[in-house]
């Protein structure tokens, strides 16, 4: 089972280490991650194996997605890979 | 990896485009609730739904939280009341109150299922039942109602359509005070379907198994968006660009329908593919039709461009899961569409536009506000002429207008939330009340010979 993490926001130092550093709190695994920034723009797309994960993955996103509002100032989004499959694959 | 650009797709169209997952309802049989002793029945079926459903709303708040979509509503259909009810002998107003404080212990926001099918002539209990809508929708806060007074097999009955005119008056004065809502809670149907799990006209047909997941999808914002894109392209084209929108937006409902029957324990019924407005700005079907190229929804071409709009949606969800039903198409309701509301405050949407429009989308003539001094025999015959459109056409039509009581053309009801607002339209001032006062049954239509 994976989910897909995007992040969204000003860019900063440390956003990316911020980010995996919350998911291996969780247990999340990290297994791919694209990023870019375009004019002061910040975009990560992270891949997450969370089949092994430490607590409720609901819980989890809501967590990631409370943290980037509250302590990182980015927007988090997770979702499960499930979601991206059905629409996009016959 | 999924594909970038994909995940990217699927964010904006949950983000800005409005995308969401329209409810959940849970279709739950009360057929072994039946007992003459109405207290007793009335206590099975608390108990029954309350078992039931008890998850469901925990459930659905988890699957939104993983998969990151919105599912707005979370609710629950039942058996017709008036086959419950009958049994009692006495009005079946008690049965409301158990649904309604159902609804309320397990959560979720409305209840449909007080019903009765009369198209082709009335029992005693469908006769309390219906005679009881005003009160039970009076004093309670969740509870739906509907009532089938037609369908392509048995006619119109007629003298359903003369009293569901007496009631959704009635509906509307017994809660002047709250802007007449028990009249937006009150659908009259032709044709009415078994597995619906849209609101206010949603029950839990006999046919139907004990308990069933049905899903109802939205998605109006993401298809204006969609053909935002190709403001050149001509009509071809156009239908698919709304099929490709249309998979992805079924995709979702499947997928959402799948995991909710998995975790509760319950069989999953059908995805309805329906285009569900909301007063929400980007949320409408309205502005679609105005992307296609008409000034104004209601203006010359509407139609047209709802009819194109209708039948792509429906094929492009037909592939994306694997039982349709409920439903299925556009719908038009006008108080709960942002666009729908300005083209009737302008003038350009009529009734009889409306009712035109019917004849090739979803359902009928949906949230509209009526003039409060609205004869109950008018409205008896705006029944009668949208459910020979059902009737006629083999489709499903509904009646939910709301008699503003004590106001008039220009003036409006505000009801906020996904219920919207809703201006006060014009109708034709001359009398039907002979026909309707004829009484009767019109015989099911021929159905060779067409032209």
């Amino acid at each position: 089972m994976r989910a897909v993490v995007t992040v969204i926001g000003k860019d900063a130092v440390g956003i990316l280490a911020k980010v995996s550093t919350a998911c291996a709190e969780y247990n999340a695994n990290v297994i791919e991650v694209t990023q870019s920034v375009i004019e002061d723009i910040f975009a990560m797309i992270m891949l997450v194996d969370i089949s092994q994960l430490s607590i409720d993955f609901a819980d989890m996103a809501d967590a990631l997605t409370a943290k980037g509002e509250n302590e990182w100032g980015l927007k988090v989004l997770v979702m499960h890979e499930d979601i991206f499959n059905c629409m996009h694959h016959i | 990896m999924i594909n970038q650009y994909d995940i990217l797709e699927t964010i904006r169209m949950i983000q800005d485009e409005c995308l969401d997952i329209r409810t959940i309802t849970m279709g739950i049989s009360l057929l072994d609730c039946i007992d003459p002793d109405i207290d007793k029945a009335c206590k099975k079926v608390y108990d029954k739904i309350t078992l039931k459903a008890k998850d469901l709303v925990k459930t659905g708040e988890q699957i939104e939280k993983e998969l990151g979509i919105p599912i707005i509503n979370k609710r629950i259909s039942v058996t017709p009341i008036a086959m419950i009810s009958a049994a009692c002998g006495c009005s079946p107003v008690p049965f409301a109150k158990a649904m309604d404080e159902a609804a309320k212990a397990v959560g979720v926001n409305l209840i449909g299922g007080y019903t009765a099918l009369v198209q082709k002539g009335f029992s005693d209990g469908d006769l309390e039942l219906i005679n009881s809508i005003p009160e039970a929708l009076a004093t309670t806060e969740r509870v739906c109602s509907s009532v089938n007074i037609g369908s392509t097999k048995a006619g119109i009955n007629l003298d359903a359509c003369k009293v569901m005119g007496r009631i959704v008056r009635e509906c509307a004065e017994k809660t002047v005070d709250n802007d007449c809502f028990g009249a937006a809670k009150l659908v009259v149907f032709c044709n009415s379907v078994e597995d619906n799990p849209f609101m206010a006209g949603a029950y839990h047909g006999v046919g139907e198994p004990d308990c069933m997941i049905n899903v109802g999808v939205s998605g109006p914002g993401v298809v204006r968006a969609a053909l935002k894109k190709y403001p050149d392209a001509d009509i071809t084209k156009i239908s698919d660009v709304i099929k490709t929108i249309s998979y992805k937006i079924t995709r979702i409902g499947q997928l959402v329908g799948q995991r909710a029957s998995e975790r509760l324990g319950v069989p999953f019924g059908i995805v309805d593919l329906s285009l569900a407005p909301t007063p929400a700005v980007g949320d409408s079907v309205a502005h679609i039709l105005e992307e296609m190229g008409l000034e104004r929804c209601g203006t010359h071409g509407t139609t047209a461009c709802l009819a194109l709009l209708n039948d792509a949606v429906k094929k492009g969800g037909v592939m994306a899961c694997s039982r349709i039903g409920g439903l299925s198409g556009a719908f038009i309701p006008v108080s709960e569409d942002a666009g729908m509301i300005d083209a009737a405050e302008a003038g350009t949407l009529c009734l009889d536009k409306l009712e035109a429009m019917t004849a090739v989308c979803s359902v009928g003539l949906d949230m509209i506000c009526v003039p409060g001094d609205t004869t109950a025999e008018t409205i008896a015959a705006i029944i009668a002429d949208e459910a020979a459109i059902g009737m006629v056409n083999t489709k499903t039509t509904a009646v939910r207008v709301i008699p503003a009581i004590g106001k008039k053309v220009g003036e409006s009801l505000d009801w906020g939330g996904l219920f919207g607002k809703g201006p006060v339209m014009p109708l034709h001032t001359e009398s039907s009340a002979k026909f309707i006062n004829r009484g009767g049954q019109i015989p099911a239509p021929l159905h060779s010979l067409k032209n």
